[in-house]
């Protein structure tokens, strides 16, 4: 097998690293997210539901645990439509040449971004897990050490999916935008509908029905649920609603997720050919 | 043929409507240095970065180290270095990694590419940077850095567009010795650049290349010689009359006429010429204002075959071109 996509991966690593700044804030800010939002929120949110009956027999899970979920994700989404702008320096600084011009198959620049950046979503995961469980977020609550492993694996093979999806778009864009300006508004543009269509930090079920059929086939929707399940369980209430999810839900989320990330990683093919850098 | 390490026949290349490279034919032989000399925008960095594989074959024949670029691309791309006319270094990688990363986008095996990388750094003197960030370099030892990455593959061919751009006197001269140290040690070199003096120093053999296409080709002293041994400039009271006079001379081999005066190309030591002409002219009743004598020069050869001065070279005293493009 060709490992060409490890240079390229090696490559980011080492820029990812070598930036404290980046690397400081990349740590840090989805802590604080959680930190700032999910502490101001939970407050707020557990006064207003607290009237509300709780379903008997059901768990009841706050809204710091509700949105952990949430921020994992949103965090991930972020840090993934970002993965690819190193390629649109490249291009426009005449970095890429060298690699253009190099015997590397172009395929593998785009799994190479892909496979840094989904490490890098790893650890931002496991830092606002760790950070999160500190703050009180009831992860993992009554597991087995084998159901936190599982549940642990569980998280980590959604998560790759799902970031090598928005890596793989981010690399489209970047290859395809000519200033770092519009690539900025372009992301910023995307993540709207993706975050606010979203269960990340308040539910879809009272939502209006366009929005509601939105969120069916967001991915970062799916993500969500997929994280809660691993983290929550199957069966909770949060913020007043019963939330199940199945084995079914869970395999059809994967379905989604692996047929979004394809299709972005054919876009991404896509553009990557049709670039030429002189 | 079997000698031809790089062969292109008919190459064209258009940006849309517009013809960069217009019908260009050149071969290079193993072990050459070959320059293109021509003024930017002439269309010599659209014929390297095609025959680099960075822009498509649009039309012609192309093969490189044996491989024909359209078909392998993959193989021609194993067998160049290529040294880019901007740098293209990234500023927070240090030296080493710069070169390792090169090596890995190669294949090259772990102990070969370190083995190169200590070699190289010999070579370019930059050994004491090894771990140094490529954005403390000086532009001089970028440069030098680039080359060394170009040459990290051990390839047949090396591609150099402008090696010298924008550097000192002092520093292109090191970069001078460099090239030829490489070329002596076997690698065939292709060498774009708009300065007289650097395609004069290191090829072997030079392409004047103009509006996309080859003007004239030849060994650097081939294409001096065609404008005579000597060059006399004079700016006399009759410049016409005196070109008359002068033709009728055997050593005269041709006269250009300048704004201010003419210029005797001359087939013998100018030196001792100079008295002869200088008698004929007064006995002709002409009176001489000014005279120079020179030899010619990579810059006399450009003009001489484009009918116009390098765009941005500097312009000599006396020496400007008052028609444009007479062409050849």
């Amino acid at each position: 097998m060709h490992t060409g996509f490890l240079t390229i991966y090696w490559r980011d690593m080492l820029r990812f690293v070598r930036f404290r700044a980046l690397l400081f804030a990349t740590l840090i800010q989805p802590a604080l997210w959680l930190a700032f939002f999910g502490i101001a929120m939970s407050n707020n949110f557990d006064r207003l539901t607290a009237t509300l009956p709780a379903t008997p027999g059901v768990r009841t899970v706050g809204y710091l645990t509700f949105i952990g979920a949430g921020v994992i994700a949103m965090t991930t989404l972020f840090t993934s439509l970002l993965g690819g702008t190193v390629l649109l320096f490249d291009k426009n600084w005449g970095l890429m040449r060298e690699t253009l011009a190099s015997p590397l198959p172009r395929i593998h620049i785009i799994l190479g971004i892909g496979l840094s950046g989904m490490v890098k979503s790893f650890v931002q995961s496991a830092v606002i897990m760790i950070f999160g469980l500190l703050l009180g977020v009831q992860f993992f609550e009554g597991y087995t050490q084998i159901q936190v492993i599982v549940s642990l694996f569980g998280i980590m093979l959604f998560i790759g999916i799902f970031s090598l999806g928005f890596l793989f778009l981010s690399v489209a864009i970047a290859i395809t935008m000519e200033s770092p300006e519009g690539m900025q508004a372009v992301i910023t543009l995307l993540t709207m509908p993706f975050f606010f269509a979203s269960n990340a930090l308040y539910p879809v079920n009272s939502f209006p029905p366009l929005l509601r059929a939105l969120s069916a086939v967001n991915p970062l929707n799916h993500l969500i649920s997929v994280i809660r399940y691993f983290t929550i369980g199957s069966d909770f209430s949060s913020i007043g609603i019963h939330y199940t999810y199945t084995q079914g839900d869970v395999f059809v989320s994967f379905l989604a997720l692996v047929a979004f990330t394809g299709i972005m990683f054919l876009i991404a093919r896509w553009r990557l050919s049709k670039v030429t850098v002189t | 043929m079997e000698d031809d390490i790089i062969y292109v026949d008919s190459l064209e290349y258009f940006f849309g409507e517009v013809k960069a490279v217009d019908n260009i034919s050149f071969t290079v032989r193993k072990g050459e240095t070959f320059s293109f000399l021509g003024p930017n925008g002439a269309g010599k960095s659209t014929v390297i970065n095609v025959l680099t594989t960075l822009l498509p074959m649009q039309k012609g024949r192309v093969s490189i180290a044996g491989y024909d670029l359209k078909t392998e691309p993959e193989k021609v791309r194993e067998s160049i270095g290529i040294v880019f006319q901007e740098l293209t270094l990234d500023r927070n990688m240090t030296v080493r990694e710069i070169l390792e990363y090169h090596g890995k986008l190669y294949s090259m095996p772990k102990t070969a590419r370190q083995a190169r990388v200590d070699e190289l750094l010999e070579l370019v003197e930059l050994e004491g940077k090894r771990d140094t960030l490529t954005r403390h370099l000086s532009g001089g030892m970028k440069r030098r850095l680039e080359i060394a990455r170009g040459l990290m593959t051990q390839p047949k061919v090396l591609f150099m567009d402008e090696p010298t751009l924008g550097l000192d006197l002092q520093t292109r001269i090191r970069i001078w010795d460099y090239v030829k140290d490489i070329n002596q040690q076997g690698t065939t070199i292709f060498l774009t650049t708009h300065y007289m003096d650097e395609a004069d120093q290191l090829s072997d053999r030079i392409s004047i290349i103009d509006h996309g296409k080859i003007i004239v080709s030849g060994k650097p002293w081939e294409l001096k010689n065609a404008l005579g041994e000597d060059l006399i400039y004079l700016e006399t009271s009759d410049n016409s009359e005196a070109g008359e006079i002068l033709k009728q001379l055997n050593s005269v081999k041709g006269i250009k006429e300048k704004t201010k005066g003419i210029v005797v190309m001359v087939n013998v030591d100018g030196t001792y010429l100079l008295p002869e002409i200088m008698d004929k002219l007064r006995t002709g009743g002409i009176i001489i204002k000014a005279v120079n004598l020179k030899k010619p020069s990579m810059d006399d050869v450009f003009v001489h075959y484009t009918g116009r001065e390098l765009r941005d070279a500097e312009a000599e005293k006396g020496y400007e071109v008052s028609e444009r493009a007479r062409g050849h």
